[in-house]
């Protein structure tokens, strides 16, 4: 019965899960704005979207135990897909420095995704509440 | 994961933006120093940025790998007046350009704002994850 209802939650826990992620991703291409030799990353949401519905999520960022040693003994979760894939900016003005980073796109990209993260929230709230409604006696 | 992280790589960049403005203000303050503590005149200093990849992980926040001083000449002024003067007559002044100070200012300003406006975001984003299933 639970493993039914968060089954049905998963889909939007997962794109909440790469929303995050892809913020991070996103924060710090901005936070490097300024570095030399820095590439912007991003990655390819829809697709790692599908591979995590398909796959489960990659080893590391499930329920895992932390392990400071190497002979600690791992959670015995097994890892899914591999790490998430990263890939690099195309820019359209490179700069001397080998930044690749374009703050606008940057900033656009952060305040889009956002903005989806929030679609996500609400969409997850919709479904919560739908279903306390079914749950309830009246 | 740490639901925290972005607060840790805008901070980081916050911090590197300040110290970069820490040194251009230390920079136009001794425009004119004609002798530090060692008595030679001030050089302008730089600071390094380098990304600080997390352990792990392929982005990560940013950091001052280090202040490099300035190595162009120093600017040559004639003041035969002056306690400081060779014996031709000139002063080496420091070889801050009060130009390239300003601009790099206000990119780090600039750059500054944008990563106040990340953290804004990520934390209203935070707080409205918080209240997920309330009514």
């Amino acid at each position: 019965m639970i493993d039914k209802l968060s089954e049905s939650l998963r889909f939007q826990q997962e794109a909440l899960n790469l929303r995050h992620e892809r913020q991070q991703v996103l924060a710090g291409n901005i936070a490097n704005a300024d570095t030399p030799n820095y590439k912007a990353r991003d990655f390819n949401f829809a697709g790692e979207l599908a591979k995590v519905m398909e796959q489960g999520r990659p080893g590391g960022s499930t329920l895992a135990l932390t392990t400071t040693s190497a002979r600690h003994i791992g959670g015995g979760i097994a890892a899914g897909a591999g790490p998430r894939e990263l890939l690099y900016r195309v820019p359209e003005q490179p700069s001397l420095d080998g930044n690749t980073v374009d703050m606008d796109r940057e900033r656009v990209h952060f305040a889009d995704n956002s903005v989806r993260y929030q679609t996500s929230l609400a969409l997850i709230n919709g479904q919560i509440q739908g279903l306390k409604t079914a749950l309830q006696s009246e | 994961m740490s639901l925290f992280s972005i607060f840790d790589i805008a901070g980081s960049a916050m911090a590197a933006q300040s110290q970069r403005m820490n040194v251009t203000a230390s920079n136009l303050a001794n425009a004119d120093s004609v002798a530090g503590p060692d008595g030679q005149p001030y050089r302008a200093k730089q600071v390094i940025f380098e990304t600080a990849v997390r352990q792990g992980r392929e982005s990560g926040g940013v950091r001052v790998a280090g202040v490099v001083e300035d190595q162009s000449p120093l600017n040559l002024q004639y003041r035969p007046g002056h306690p400081l003067a060779d014996d031709q007559g000139y002063v080496a002044m420091p070889n801050v350009e009060p130009v390239h100070e300003m601009v790099n200012m206000i990119s780090a300003s600039r750059s500054y704002q944008a990563n106040v406006e990340v953290m804004n975001t990520s934390k209203q984003l935070m707080l409205k994850t918080l209240t997920i299933g309330e009514g």
